[in-house]
């Protein structure tokens, strides 16, 4: 109970904003009307992919210093949650784009760069399955994610700052924080987004322990 | 030796083992140069749009074959040599050297002959040659590292566009950006951001490299 009282906020937290995001009050907006309740549950996707991602690099930074396995199977499987919390971002994102402008795909900086984010943290995993040698593959792989982390951030937050975006929140667009949101949505979202990410920290917490017993069990005492 | 003797040392050595054997820089060159002739056969006459987005192709392509070679070039035993006579911020500060003087060669031989064969007027010619500048620059300081981490996994080629293609695109829209600017003529104080832009990310990707290249090598 101790140790579990996070997991368990996390699931109040979840349960409690998919509710009251699908069925609390929200300001009735030109063009967005009810589709600004997907604020609720995109945003707090890419907030945990980007948490989860930022928990990755720190423990291959570690990794780097200590040269122990666990830093790198915590790092490995913080990326493995971050890239399904990155396709849920992508999917619900085009869900909201396929009503809000019409196609779930348009052309623009920052849908093209989270989708060149996202195949960077593919090509992490590919190049993990390149390496044969367990030492190898968790240095080279800790050194090239270090390397995409500040690439992806440009890609994701300051790149279609610079250019013109559909998106809310790049391109001179308001966030929807500033704009569009009333008191009422806030702590929703706020809490949305802490929930989130306690969830995907849970998870890979889970399969980094998965992990931890298959290495047992693969070792010869 | 201090760190400054040692990367002029790596990289003139770098130079006299290229001018010995002027195998890989003619190789290369002679590849830009029929690239650049294949795509006049195919496209003839162009906007100037797609002028712009060719060329970068392919000196995208051009400098991952130049780059991708600059650690497996050399046997394995030399480079343990190296290692254990420079520092390993030398050895990777020298190779960024060098490429970027490759490619800086490479990019001014491509867009020679490229605005010769496609004769496209361009706005302002200076500001594209900064951006060709630029663009090689990055090119150098990315694909270096990228090369540097391809190495070490055997199967080269297809790790190393795997890597470096998603690494690369942001500076490549950055680089396209530019140059489009220059090719229509606009004033040059719309373009200073960009540039900005180029030169932060160059740094940051070379500072990156070098504090990450002395845990690469060690093997």
């Amino acid at each position: 109970m101790r140790k579990s009282w996070w997991k368990i906020l996390a699931l109040i937290l979840v349960g409690g904003t998919i509710v009251a995001g699908l069925l609390g009050p929200v300001p009735s907006l030109f063009l967005l009307h009810e589709t600004i309740r997907n604020v609720y549950f995109h945003v707090p996707m890419w907030a945990s992919m980007v948490i989860l991602y930022f928990i990755s690099v720190i423990y291959s930074i570690k990794y780097l210093g200590s040269g122990k396995t666990e830093h790198d199977l915590i790092a490995v499987e913080a990326v493995n949650t971050g890239i399904m919390f990155c396709f849920m971002g992508l999917l619900t994102g085009m869900l909201w784009a396929n009503i809000t402008w019409g196609e779930p795909w348009p052309n623009d900086p920052k849908l093209n760069g989270s989708a060149i984010a996202t195949l960077m943290y593919l090509a992490y995993l590919v190049l993990r399955n390149a390496l044969e040698e367990e030492q190898k593959r968790a240095k080279i792989s800790a050194i090239y994610n270090i390397f995409a982390f500040p690439i992806m951030i440009v890609l994701i937050y300051i790149l279609p700052k610079l250019t013109d975006s559909l998106h809310p929140g790049s391109g001179g667009n308001g966030t929807f924080g500033d704009l569009d949101m009333n008191n009422n949505m806030r702590p929703i979202f706020y809490s949305a987004v802490i929930g989130w990410t306690l969830i995907g920290v849970w998870i890979a917490t889970l399969r980094y322990r998965l992990r931890l017993i298959e290495n047992k069990k693969n070792q010869i005492d | 030796m201090n760190l400054l003797q040692q990367v002029k040392t790596l990289v003139y050595k770098d130079i006299v083992l290229e001018w010995r054997s002027k195998y890989a820089i003619n190789g290369i060159l002679l590849y830009v140069v029929s690239t650049v002739f294949v795509c006049y056969q195919a496209f003839k006459s162009v906007d100037t749009l797609v002028w712009n987005a060719l060329f970068w192709i392919i000196l995208l392509f051009a400098s991952i074959n130049a780059i991708s070679r600059s650690f497996v070039q050399e046997s394995p035993y030399r480079q343990l040599y190296y290692y254990t006579i420079a520092n390993p911020k030398a050895v990777i500060l020298a190779k960024i050297i060098y490429n970027t003087l490759v490619m800086i060669l490479l990019s001014i031989i491509a867009f020679t002959s490229y605005s010769i064969t496609f004769n496209t007027p361009i706005g302002d010619p200076t500001l594209y040659l900064v951006a060709v500048l630029l663009g090689s620059m990055s090119f150098a300081s990315v694909f270096t590292m990228v090369s540097g981490i391809s190495a070490k996994t055997g199967n080269n080629s297809t790790i190393m566009a795997v890597l470096s293609f998603p690494v690369i695109i942001p500076l490549l829209i950055v680089l396209i950006k530019l140059s489009q600017n220059a090719m229509n003529g606009l004033d040059r104080a719309i373009s200073t951001g960009e540039i900005l832009v180029l030169l932060a990310i160059n740094v940051i990707t070379i500072a990156i490299s070098l504090l990450l290249f002395p845990y690469l090598w060690r093997d």
